[in-house]
């Protein structure tokens, strides 16, 4: 099988060819900006909304330990489970013990990245289990049989002729291009779905350690009806997603809405305090959060990197990154994409098969700029390539580098070669120079100028 | 003031008459200009490479080669951010991270030290030009810098400055990640000199020599008849 690195060269090669969909994209994103920037202007200060959002998250991470017990304790109060899971494995048989144990049949599920970070449904669906997603653009990446294709906006590729006849295809429905009617056979389609099943499983955007309670965002209302109609309701998160107080989102919630989709507010918030209490008269009777570690806490111990745990999954960084506009979602291979997740992949699954990630970024900085909690994305690629280059660096590069030290170290030697250079330029664009053959077959180099700065200064000097 | 000339090693090699410019302007505005010549190369292609070791020689080099100098001043945002911001990272820890700090605090991006420390957006240049400026990623966001060039542009007789759409969109060059992912920074060039075109702009300017390499060979190679400059050879026109 090919490696992530090839098979990530292959997929953004093909990607980068296919200049409408690149157009597309940019063209998708272009509404963003204008909105986003819309909706900070209503912030007396974004500046300083995106320090106290930074340092909500601060506080809970870097006190993990003690936030997420904190967390357990009032969610058990609430009447609630806590489970928790050393990895994927771990996760999906807690889930699927659950479901068992609720001699449950369907399952509805609200969207969740932490479930496609441990492939949860092609778990249960090998169980015997009817798994349907409920968001509509993981509704419809689930009939292409496709992943996400950017983790907030999971079928932003897709034009609406394209969602259209996937409608028809799968549910036999008329074709249209009307984005309401197409919401609506959605919609027909799942109402009864949500009805039918048992388990209700969901992520969260924030866990609230002060009140036990579980903080879900949407747009669409899926959610609320994933969480409360179903007689079991299981929430999957990441340890990373808890926060102190309730008041701490005050500032994340309208900077998660804003930064990742341009929106003063996400449609629905809502705030699941455990499971139907003595007297209510619906909700599910039983409610789980499973809280899964899966190599987070060792990002935890990386004092340098640690921040990337912050991360609120807006999407923002995605959507001003250069490489993402270009190669799209599907070629890095991974749950996150864009700049998280070419700095979260290589703690979460190896630096040595993911580290081409970090290296495939011009370090432009637009995603450190967007960042709403201010991690510092695109200073945390340099570093993984440092740790790739101490741990595991191949033999080319590492004579490369070592020589171009050397080099460098030699004012004179340097002059020398950059003679030599210039004078067979001419010479050297016909033979296989690395680097070089790759440069000039799209671009050109200036003439080579027959006297170096260096070589002018002097002479200019009295 | 007496400054001292920081060249990157590729406008020493390849763009020679950015350092001239460069040299030109100051010396117009009564400075004294020096060019220490033990200098090499900032050590950024090794540093973004993750080759730490090489670019904390090439910092601590530096140390030694600006010892004394009153400013020291580059025609290249990228090499000057090298400079800022990553010295002391690559000297974390080390003895002589206090000084590689000292020397972030006197070093300056070329049309930065105009305004910002000499406190000038006028140079007496003059170019009948219809111009735009693109904006490096160091400079806009390692070293902060939007307004400092366009004001200096501005104060060019003869030229007028029009924004093109996706003015702080990378160009794609990023050092070796140019040539190591060459399909992916061939596109984003594409993005970045597509806008550049639409815009009517006769002549691209920028601070950074090497966003200039990565538009004007894109451009040439796509025989496009737009010029590229540096803000520094725009400053030193009369």
């Amino acid at each position: 099988m090919a490696s992530p690195r090839d098979r990530f060269l292959t997929d953004a090669t093909q990607a980068t060819r296919d200049a409408p969909q690149r157009d597309f994209l940019r063209r998708a994103l272009g509404g963003y900006y204008e909105n986003r920037d819309l909706q900070k202007a209503r912030y007396r200060d974004w500046e300083h909304a995106r320090d106290a959002a930074a340092m909500a998250k601060w506080n809970a991470v870097n006190r993990l330990d003690r936030t997420l017990a904190t967390f357990a304790a009032n969610f058990e109060r609430n009447g609630g489970r806590v489970h928790w899971a050393r990895d994927g494995a771990e996760a999906r048989a807690i889930i699927s013990r659950i479901c068992r144990e609720a001699g449950a049949k369907a399952v509805i599920k609200s969207k969740c990245m932490t479930t496609e970070e441990i492939h949860l449904n092609d778990a249960l669906e090998a169980e015997g289990y009817g798994v349907v997603e409920s968001d509509l653009g993981e509704f419809i990446q689930q009939l292409r049989k496709e992943p996400p294709f950017h983790f907030v906006f999971p079928c932003m590729h897709l034009k609406r002729e394209a969602i259209s006849e996937l409608f028809t295809r799968h549910l036999g429905t008329a074709a249209t291009d009307s984005p309401e009617e197409l919401t609506m056979i959605a919609r027909r389609h799942l109402r009864q779905l949500y009805v039918d099943a048992d388990v209700g499983i969901s992520g969260a955007n924030f866990l609230v350690a002060e009140t036990g309670q579980v903080s879900i965002t949407e747009n669409e209302g899926n959610a609320r009806l994933t969480c409360a109609l179903p007689r079991v309701h299981i929430a999957l998160a990441g340890i990373e997603k808890v926060v102190d107080r309730l008041d701490d989102l005050a500032v994340l919630l309208p900077m998660l809405a804003t930064a990742g989709a341009g929106q003063p507010m996400t449609c629905y918030n809502t705030l699941y305090a455990g499971p139907r209490q003595p007297g209510e008269p619906d909700g599910p009777t039983a409610f789980h959060v499973v809280l899964l570690d899966n190599k987070r806490t060792a990002l935890l111990a990386d004092p340098e990197q640690r921040d990337a745990l912050h991360c609120i999954r807006c999407g923002a960084c995605l959507n001003v990154c250069p490489i993402f506009k270009n190669i799209g979602g599907f070629a890095y291979g991974t749950t996150y994409q864009g700049p998280i997740g070419s700095v979260l992949t290589p703690h979460l699954r190896g630096l040595r098969s993911w580290n081409h990630l970090s290296g495939a970024s011009s370090l432009c900085g637009a995603c450190t700029e967007a960042c709403p909690v201010r991690i510092d994305l695109h200073h945390h690629l340099l570093r993984n390539r440092r740790n790739a280059a101490r741990a595991h660096a191949n033999v080319f590069d590492k004579v490369f580098h070592a020589a171009f030290g050397w080099v460098i170290a030699r004012p004179r030697l340097f002059a020398l070669g950059g003679r030599a250079f210039r004078a067979s330029l001419p010479m050297l664009r016909r033979l296989p120079v690395p680097y070089l053959r790759t440069w000039l077959r799209t671009r050109e180099l200036p003439g080579a100028p027959a006297r170096s700065f260096r070589d002018q200064w002097r002479d200019s000097q009295p | 003031m007496r400054v001292s000339l920081f060249i990157p090693c590729f406008v020493d090699q390849l763009t020679p008459r950015v350092g001239l410019a460069t040299a030109q302007v100051l010396k117009g505005l009564g400075h004294e200009v020096e060019f220490r010549e033990a200098q090499t190369c900032c050590g950024q292609p090794s540093f973004n490479a993750g080759h730490w070791d090489v670019a904390r020689d090439a910092a601590l080099r530096a140390l030694d080669v600006f010892r004394g100098a009153e400013a020291v001043v580059g025609p290249s945002a990228s090499c000057v951010a090298m400079m800022r911001k990553f010295y002391p990272e690559v000297l974390a820890g080390h003895p002589r991270l206090g000084e590689a700090r000292e020397l972030a605090s006197r070093t300056f991006e070329f049309g930065e030290f105009l305004v910002r420390k000499l406190g000038v957006d006028d140079v007496g240049a003059r170019m009948d030009a219809r111009a735009t400026y693109h904006d490096g990623c160091h400079g806009l966001r390692e070293l902060g810098l939007r307004e400092e060039p366009r004001r200096l542009l501005r104060g060019v007789r003869g030229l007028t400055l029009v924004e093109s759409e996706e003015s702080e969109t990378c160009c794609g060059f990023g050092g070796l990640f140019s040539v190591k992912f060459p399909m992916i920074s061939t596109a984003m060039a594409q993005v970045k000199c597509d806008a550049l075109v639409r815009s009517g702009a006769e002549i691209i300017v920028s601070s950074d020599p090497s966003c200039l390499l990565q538009i004007g060979g894109y451009l040439t190679r796509e025989g496009k008849a737009v010029r590229t400059l540096h803000l520094a050879e725009v400053l030193a026109a009369r």
